[in-house]
C-alpha cells in the first residue's frame, strides 16, 4: 500500500509537532527535517490548519503548533484530508456490471476495509510510541556509517 | 509504577490504586454485572462456564484476572477483568498468549484500568514462558482496536478467514 505524498507529509508534520505540542515549528524547519520541498509542505500545512489539526502562530519565531488530541486523532483522520482511502484505483468502471467486475470489487473492498481499519485504529499517540521504539532499536548513525565503510 | 508480585496469589499486582488479582468465585456476580453494563446483554451461564474453565483449571496457563479498586475490608469494587490462555500449535503457531476478553467499566475508562490489566496478563504470559501475545478484534470496533494498538500490538502473521455457510 502506498499513500500519496501529501498524506505522508501531513503525517510526518503532525508527528513532529505532536511530539512537542508546546513548541512551534516553521514550514522550513519541518521540510528540512524530512528533506522535502517547503512549497509543497506549505500547502499541506494549510490543509491541516483548515481542519484545526494544527494552529498557525504568527509573529517572530512563528510557525505551526499541534492543536489536536493525540490520543484521539488517527492516521485515517489525517489521510482522509488528502485522499479517499476507499478509492485506491483499479475501479475505473472497467468490468462494471459484470460478474468478474463484481468479484474483483469484492476483493478490493476487503483490502480497503483492512487499510481503513489499520489507519483508523492507530492514533497519533500510538504512532509517537512507535517512533520512539524505532529510535530505541535504531543503530546509531555513526555505527551504521562505520559498518558500511 | 507497578508493584509486582504473582497475580496467582491473593496479593496480586497493584498499580495506581488498582489491584489486579486472580478472579475468585465471589467476583462472578460483579463480572456478570460489569459485562452486562458494557454489552447490554446478561450472560450469566457463559461467565460461570468461563470462570470454571479459566479461573479454576490449569491455572499455570489460564488467567482470569480482575481489576479492583478499594480495600477488601471497606468493600472493593471490580472495575475490569481480562481472560487469557496460553495455546500452542493450533494453526501451526508456537505457544503464545491469547487475550480472549478485556473489559473495563464505562465510568472508569481512561484511567489506565485496561492498561494495568493488559500489562498484568502480559506479565503472567512472560512468567509462563511465552513472549508473544495475540488477540482478535472486530475490524469495525475502533474502540477495542485503538486500545490494543496503543498497547503496542500490530498485525500478526495470521489472517482470520471465514465463510458464510447459509449462502451459496
Amino acid at each position: 500500500m502506498k499513500l500519496q505524498i501529501a498524506s505522508q507529509l501531513a503525517i510526518f508534520a503532525i508527528l513532529e509537532l505532536a511530539a512537542a505540542p508546546e513548541k512551534q515549528l516553521s514550514v522550513v524547519e519541518i521540510s528540512e527535517r524530512f528533506g522535502v520541498s517547503p512549497h509543497h509542505l506549505a500547502k499541506v500545512m494549510h490543509t491541516l490548519g483548515r481542519a484545526s489539526f494544527v494552529r498557525a502562530v504568527r509573529g517572530v519565531g512563528g510557525g505551526y503548533q499541534f492543536s489536536g488530541n493525540a490520543r484521539r486523532m488517527t492516521l485515517l483522520d489525517i489521510v482522509q484530508l488528502f485522499e479517499d482511502i476507499a478509492d485506491r484505483g483499479g475501479r475505473d468502471g472497467l468490468g462494471e456490471g459484470t460478474k468478474a467486475g463484481q468479484a474483483l470489487g469484492q476483493v478490493l473492498d476487503e483490502i480497503d476495509d483492512i487499510a481503513r481499519a489499520t489507519l483508523g485504529s492507530i492514533t497519533v499517540a500510538t504512532m509517537l510510541s512507535l517512533v520512539r521504539r524505532q529510535q530505541d532499536s535504531a543503530v546509531p548513525l555513526s555505527d551504521e556509517v562505520a559498518a558500511n565503510a | 509504577m507497578m508493584e509486582t508480585s504473582s497475580a496467582e496469589g491473593a496479593a496480586g499486582t497493584r498499580s495506581s490504586g488498582i489491584l489486579v488479582r486472580r478472579a475468585c468465585a465471589r467476583d462472578l456476580q460483579d463480572v456478570i454485572a460489569l459485562d452486562e453494563a458494557v454489552t447490554g446483554l446478561a450472560k450469566p451461564e457463559y461467565w460461570r462456564d468461563a470462570f470454571e474453565r479459566y479461573g479454576e483449571r490449569r491455572l499455570q496457563e489460564r488467567f482470569f484476572l480482575v481489576a479492583v479498586v478499594g480495600e477488601a475490608a471497606e468493600g472493593e469494587r471490580i472495575v475490569g477483568f481480562t481472560i487469557g490462555e496460553i495455546r500452542a500449535w493450533e494453526f501451526g503457531s508456537e505457544p503464545c498468549g491469547w487475550v480472549f476478553a478485556l473489559s473495563v467499566l464505562s465510568g472508569t475508562r481512561l484511567r489506565g484500568v485496561g492498561t494495568v490489566l493488559f500489562e498484568a496478563l502480559a506479565d503472567e504470559f512472560v512468567r509462563a514462558g511465552v513472549n508473544t501475545l495475540r488477540t482478535m478484534v472486530a475490524r469495525d470496533n475502533f474502540l477495542h482496536m485503538t486500545f490494543f494498538r496503543s498497547e503496542g500490538m500490530m498485525a500478526g502473521p495470521y489472517l482470520q478467514l471465514e465463510k458464510r455457510l447459509d449462502q451459496p
